[in-house]
């Protein structure tokens, strides 16, 4: 472990990011990271700030401006036994590289009947409430949860951030990995010498009684700043990071849900065919008796991302959760 | 196996003319078997490296007849046939060294059988009994890939990760007229040609991107494409093994040696279908057909053997029996291919353990096992 990475700091989501980076980069000569201006620049969002000037361009390496080119190059690299961490600039310009993650990436074990993997990491800063021009502000990660062969997670804090990007990077399996963009500036204090909680886990990150709220990435945070308004109105609301969106790790949730009986689903994603429509099918079916309500989703609109102007209107919020968690009670 | 037997010793000299043909075009063996001179490009094979080029296409062609008939008999479900290519794919396949590296489409039938690929192994995808099935690493041929032009970016990857490791190998990517308008073969050109990777681009240009022909392509030859991504290109008669042979292996050592990526395009034509499930008559005429069966690339050779006296009857006879021969090995292993078990299409999705692929494998399995007569 290095200096920079052995004492107790406060660090910014981003930079849990970089520190992660860091040390995945120290500790194994086959991780590579790969990117539109990741280099010099260090990222648009700074998130591998210096690590060129420390690891050489060779392996942090400013790609072509070619999203398909950088995650099919990434196949070729896992191929011959390279760990490659790639970088998607923006949510929206992941589609040009859609078909190589899933024609590609998502079955390449599966077609090579276990002979060869796919260690890599495709990083995608996503969500919205930042003001952003069109295609920066997206939610796509259902379409990799519904992807089999892939594995999708999202860090809601810095300390995740640092700890899960480095257990992604040594994953045997190829891992989307969605940052939630505009918590990257949120601070919290990482004790690098921690034990991390697994990757493909959920957790409980406020516990409650009364109501049970799931969320990952962004909407932690916005549920968990409900969860301390409801209480000031007098209802306990338990809050579940889930942290891995494929594979899910429900049982938690089932849990508090046989504990509670109310289920409030929140994502930016569109409600429609979002995650929170697989969380509940899920949790009616294994906790239909638990259960006082139907279960709650919150998101967005079927709509394309709108003009920014309304974003804060689109975006779910503290008062759309609060007002889901009122329906699940007016059952 | 011509590649092994480097320095052999018994260099020939056979006659040779002056070339005839189109002065982008290097061809070395004329479709009348005459060898010619070409001022880039040479060949100085022995006798028996000759013998085994011809072998190797002969045995290939008929690999390719038996996977038709396969389908044709319904123990395949489809079968994309090289028939016409072999000399572009035997060339290009002697041309590599074991620690190459070769990302086929799902038409390298050829090329497979240079690397000693089972050709029984090229059978699970088009039987059904797998989706690729064989391990890449263990002949440096990678799995067929069917998505046009993905595999050109696996392969650049593949050669920057070879030159980080500064081994003395070189990666050639397999790839067809039509896939040149792809996005990703395009990327693949200007990822290879920025980080100077050791990578051949091998394009069996012939002439059919199934019933679309190259006007509907491009509109410039396209070897030519190589230099506007700053590497260099040729076009190479894909009908004559010996210039295959001679080209792709300059370019190969040419990217081993550190000199970036190369773009060769080998002249061909696909004298059959698209694909079994395809028919030709639709959208081509019989000329064409006629013309190119001149230009063949078995014959040619052929007619080198015998003009140089470099083989007899005795020889071209001992190469179809033992075609026969392959071909019905090839067939009593494809139609006793089991099928695969319902349940092992969890087995190796993930590498990793993951609950969702226990939890169905055990309520489908459970369930399939439920039926009488289960598998």
């Amino acid at each position: 472990m290095s200096e920079s990475t052995s004492k107790t700091q406060q660090i910014t989501l981003a930079k849990g990011l970089n520190l992660g980076l860091r040390r995945a980069l120290e500790d194994d000569p086959k991780v590579l990271l790969m990117g539109e201006d990741i280099g010099k620049l260090g990222g648009v969002f700074r998130v591998t700030d210096g690590l060129q000037k420390d690891f050489g361009e060779g392996r942090v390496i400013d790609t072509p401006l070619a999203e398909s080119g950088i995650v099919g190059t990434a196949v070729g690299l896992a191929l011959a036994g390279y760990r490659p961490v790639v970088e998607i600039q923006f949510d929206g310009f992941v589609y040009p590289a859609f078909d190589q993650i899933v024609t590609q990436v998502a079955k390449m074990r599966a077609r090579a009947l276990g002979t060869v993997s796919m260690p890599m990491v495709i990083r995608i800063p996503f969500g919205g409430g930042i003001g952003a021009v069109e295609h920066h502000s997206e939610s796509p990660e259902a379409y990799f949860a519904m992807t089999a062969g892939l594995r999708v997670v999202s860090a809601s804090n810095p300390v995740d951030a640092y700890w899960m990007i480095q257990q992604a990077i040594a994953s045997d399996d190829p891992v989307v990995f969605f940052e939630p963009k505009r918590r990257y500036w949120d601070k919290a204090e990482l004790d690098p010498t921690a034990t991390p909680h697994p990757l493909y886990a959920s957790r409980v990150v406020r516990p409650g009684t009364d109501a049970t709220v799931v969320a990952y990435g962004p909407m932690v945070k916005t549920c968990l700043e409900a969860a301390a308004a409801a209480e000031e109105e007098g209802r306990s609301l338990e809050v579940i990071d889930l942290r891995t969106l494929s594979p899910l790790d429900l049982e938690p949730v089932y849990a508090s849900v046989r504990k509670t009986g109310r289920l409030v689903t929140v994502h930016e994603a569109s409600v429609f065919l979002g995650l929170g429509a697989e969380v509940a099918a899920r949790v009616t079916e294994k906790c239909f008796y638990s259960l006082e309500s139907p279960v709650i989703r919150v998101g967005a609109p079927h709509t394309p991302y709108p003009p920014s102007r309304v974003e804060e209107e689109f975006l779910p919020d503290l008062d759309r959760v609060l007002d889901a968690v009122d329906r699940a009670f007016a059952f | 196996m011509v590649t092994s037997r480097k320095g052999a010793g018994g260099k020939t000299a056979a006659k040779k003319k002056a070339a005839a043909t189109a002065p982008d075009l290097v061809q070395l063996l004329t479709p009348e078997g005459d060898l010619v001179e070409h001022p880039d490009y040479s060949i100085d094979l022995t006798p028996e490296e000759y013998r085994g080029l011809y072998r190797d296409m002969v045995l290939v062609r008929r690999i390719d007849a038996e996977g038709t008939a396969l389908q044709r008999q319904g123990e395949l479900g489809l079968w994309a046939p090289l028939l016409g290519q072999e000399a572009a794919q035997v060339g290009s396949g002697r041309a590599q060294t074991a620690e190459d590296y070769a990302f086929p489409t799902y038409r390298e039938h050829g090329v497979a059988w240079c690397r000693d690929v089972d050709p029984v192994n090229l059978l699970g995808m088009f039987r059904g009994v797998n989706n690729g099935g064989w391990d890449p690493n263990e002949k440096n041929f990678h799995l067929y890939t069917i998505v046009i032009g993905s595999q050109t970016l696996h392969a650049t990857g593949y050669a920057m990760g070879m030159q980080r490791d500064g081994r003395e190998a070189a990666v050639i990517a397999y790839f067809g007229d039509g896939a040149s308008s792809q996005g990703d073969v395009n990327e693949a050109f200007v990822f290879a040609s920025v980080n100077n990777a050791p990578v051949v681009f091998f394009c069996q240009n012939n002439q059919w991107a199934i019933s679309e022909p190259n006007e509907r392509q491009f509109r410039v030859p396209l070897y030519q494409r190589a230099a506007g991504f700053g590497f260099p290109g040729v076009r190479v008669d894909g009908n004559d093994v010996l210039a295959c042979l001679a080209v792709t292996r300059a370019a190969l050592e040419r990217a081993r040696s550190g000199n970036g990526p190369m773009l060769v395009e080998a002249f061909t034509y696909r004298m059959g279908a698209h694909t079994t499930s395809d028919d030709p008559t639709r959208y081509r005429n019989s000329d064409e057909l006629e013309e190119w069966k001149a230009k063949d690339p078995i014959l040619r050779m052929r007619a080198f053997l015998e003009k140089n006296d470099y083989a007899d009857e005795a020889f071209f006879k001992g190469v179809d029996d033992e075609a026969d021969e392959v071909a019905a090995d090839i067939r009593a292993r494809c139609i006793t291919m089991p099928d695969p078990k319902p349940v092992s299409i969890f087995d190796h999705v993930y590498a990793e353990p993951h609950p969702l692929m226990d939890e169905e494998r055990a309520e489908y399995g459970a369930y399939w096992e439920s039926f009488e007569g289960a598998h």
